[in-house]
């Protein structure tokens, strides 16, 4: 132990390549013990590759890191026994019950088979209170192909948390959940948190790492392009957008330029054609609620009108100055196998586009006057 | 942040979920037999929950067994009932090595799922899952064996060598496929696939298998190929098992087959464990 045992996560200059895609390009992390910290960043930005590295099952082409104190390549063993795992794909045996999957866990810690069992069905008890409506003792003995997503997720967390890890990784631990089961989710962060335990979580969705994190890393061709608090984070994209639409596409000329006026910011047209958006410059709040009444008096009808946080999208266009890069996904979808699994590869992908289609998509507004959002 | 967490401890569901997280005691760490076991009752598991991948090695064992007895025996041997003394050791090796191809389709198969990712990531002995997996896979072997030796029995096949020479023989075979299917563990940690490393394996297992003197006896085979069936070890495998239920085997015999196994362990067994810890 050669670090302070007050970080869990120390990193420098952590590298992987696959083929010729540098899927991570020197990232450094400093996670203090007892924080959630939050990697943010869009499909292909390296999140996976990077948590991958940091819990053994890759190893870097350049960098260091520390979990905890022990090098995961040279203490791999001692950073296995410290930390949990939650894949972005749920990892768990769809032929076996719940029950089973986890008490297969549970006796390779260690635990006897009375005790793993014991443990197995208290998780997920546990979980299933947080879940109300579940009827756990029927899930406990069917196999876990027969449960839905969010369930999965949820076995597949506590399959993570049967030794009680120090140090828990999440990758995307709530892409594709309903709503509901994603504030149970966080409700599960909050108590391990709580309770001592690190959380290192990436996300796509800054709503996600706002609500969890203290400190966030937003990452982009896997590179940190910027890290800092929520706060500190926003206050860099502005505090907030508002996204408008009118009744009558002829009104835009003219309403954008009242918004603008009134923001003293630029505004973004829509593709839609009745559609813009202008950034809430900061402190800009007491402007933002001017917008409404401004546009009333020039007699423009507004059908929906949104005060949001700044989106994912938001603070990449700020930060990088261009949108997010959907197409490149080829650094991080190689969950399984780093040298091309071609077949693998697409059914990872299907599964994600399903997925992708979910509530809780990036760039949902945290607030909305419409009443018909959210 | 600080107040959100406090109330959300303080709810009823959290203090549960505390409580069953929270561990008082932490086990000690298994041993790496404890480990392999797990993993050997994780593939019983599966084989409860799934019982159609018995299919195959339940109904291969008999089609084999009656095929090739009633389709050969009297053209090779005169009847059918000769040649099954001849045969039935044989067929018995053939559908066993034939089952090790599930070692490589399953594992291949888990790895794409993700579930090997979790087991990768625990501090647990590493050769483990793989080493569990295969005796796991030794169930299913014994499965197939107690059907075509049960079949044998039933059509007229009397083994000189007795319940011990037959038991003995199936331990054999249980030990050469337990070698064997290390080739198919590199098979299921290269390939994309679990279709393609089962294409993959058959393609290795028919030259093993039919190019053999498990159907027939060599000497009447044209030399090249009488050449490849002397030197290939499934021929000795089927030699020696023949020997043991026969009641007549040599050291040498069985030795050959368990060099063999030996041998095949020592070339595959770390060429699969290194592409285990450094696959990406």
């Amino acid at each position: 132990m050669t670090s302070p045992p007050d970080l869990a996560i120390e990193a420098h200059g952590l590298v992987k390549h696959f083929k010729e895609t540098r899927a991570v390009d020197g990232i450094d992390l400093v996670v203090p013990t007892g924080t959630v910290y939050g990697v943010l960043g869009p499909n292909g930005a390296g999140k996976t590759t990077a948590v991958r590295m940091l819990t053994t099952l890759l190893r870097p082409d350049a960098g260091t890191a520390r979990v905890l104190g022990h090098d995961v390549l040279a203490q791999p063993d001692a950073v296995r026994s410290l930390v949990g795992l939650t894949g972005q794909y749920a990892s768990v045996d769809e032929d076996l019950t719940g029950a089973e999957n986890l008490i297969v866990i549970a006796r390779l810690y260690g635990f006897t088979t009375f005790a793993a069992k014991r443990r197995a069905l208290d998780l997920m008890e546990a979980f299933g209170i947080l879940m109300e409506a579940f009827g756990i003792a029927e899930a406990a003995n069917r196999p876990v192909k027969t449960y839905s997503g969010g369930m999965r997720r949820r076995i597949d967390l506590a399959a993570s948390l049967v030794m009680s890890p120090r140090v828990l990784f999440l990758d995307e631990p709530t892409t594709g959940l309903d709503p509901r089961s994603r504030n149970q989710v966080w409700d599960i962060i909050r108590v391990l948190v709580a309770d001592g335990a690190t959380v290192l979580l990436t996300t796509q969705y800054l709503e996600e790492a706002d609500q969890l994190a203290d400190r966030i890393a937003v990452i982009d061709h896997g590179k940190v392009i910027a890290e800092g608090t929520a706060t500190e984070l926003k206050r860099s994209v502005g505090a907030g957008s508002v996204s408008l639409r009118l009744a009558a596409s002829g009104d835009r000329p003219r309403a954008a330029e009242i918004v603008e006026r009134t923001l003293g910011a630029e505004v973004v047209l829509a593709a839609d054609p009745y559609a813009f958006s202008a950034r809430v410059p900061d402190d800009g709040a007491d402007l933002a609620a001017q917008v409404l009444p401004a546009l009333a008096d020039a007699g423009i009808t507004v059908p929906e009108f949104t005060l949001g946080q700044p989106s994912l999208d938001e603070v990449f266009l700020a930060l990088t100055g261009q949108p997010v890069d959907e197409g490149d996904e080829d650094g991080e979808s190689r969950p399984a196998g780093g040298d091309g699994d071609g077949g693998d590869r697409s059914t990872r992908r299907g599964r994600r586009a399903a997925r992708g289609s979910a509530p809780g998509a990036r760039g949902e507004p945290s607030s909305t006057i419409d009443g018909e959002v959210a | 942040m600080a107040a959100t967490q406090t109330e959300v401890i303080t709810t009823p569901e959290a203090q549960a979920l505390r409580a069953a997280i929270s561990m008082d005691q932490h086990p000690t760490r298994p041993s790496p037999l404890a480990n392999t076991l797990t993993f050997a009752w994780r593939a019983l598991l599966k084989i409860k929950h799934v019982p159609e991948q018995l299919f195959d090695v339940t109904l291969t064992p008999i089609i084999f067994t009656l095929m090739f007895t009633y389709l050969f025996g009297g053209a090779i041997a005169g009847d059918p009932e000769t040649y099954l003394q001849y045969l039935l050791p044989g067929i018995l090796v053939q559908t066993v090595l034939i089952i090790t191809v599930y070692t490589g389709f399953t594992l291949n198969t888990d790895i794409t799922k993700g579930v090997f990712d979790r087991f990768r990531s625990l501090p647990i002995w590493r050769p483990a899952p793989i080493v569990g997996a295969l005796l796991g896979d030794t169930v299913r072997y014994t499965i197939a064996s107690v059907i075509t030796v049960g079949l044998g029995l039933a059509i007229g096949f009397r083994p000189e060598g007795g319940v011990v020479g037959v038991l003995l023989a199936v331990v054999l075979l249980l030990v050469f496929a337990f070698a064997i299917s290390w080739i198919f563990t590199i098979l299921g940690l290269v390939m994309r696939t679990p279709n393609a490393v089962m294409g993959v394996s058959m393609l290795i297992l028919m030259p093993l298998t039919f190019a053999s003197n498990i159907f027939v006896d060599p000497d009447t085979m044209p030399a090249v190929l009488k050449a490849w069936v002397e030197v290939n070890p499934v021929s000795h495998l089927a030699t020696a098992v023949r020997a043991l239920m026969a009641g007549t085997a040599t050291f040498d015999q069985i030795g050959w087959v368990l060099l063999a196994s030996v041998v095949l362990t020592a070339i595959f067994a770390p060429i699969t464990m290194h592409l285990y810890r450094t696959r990406n």
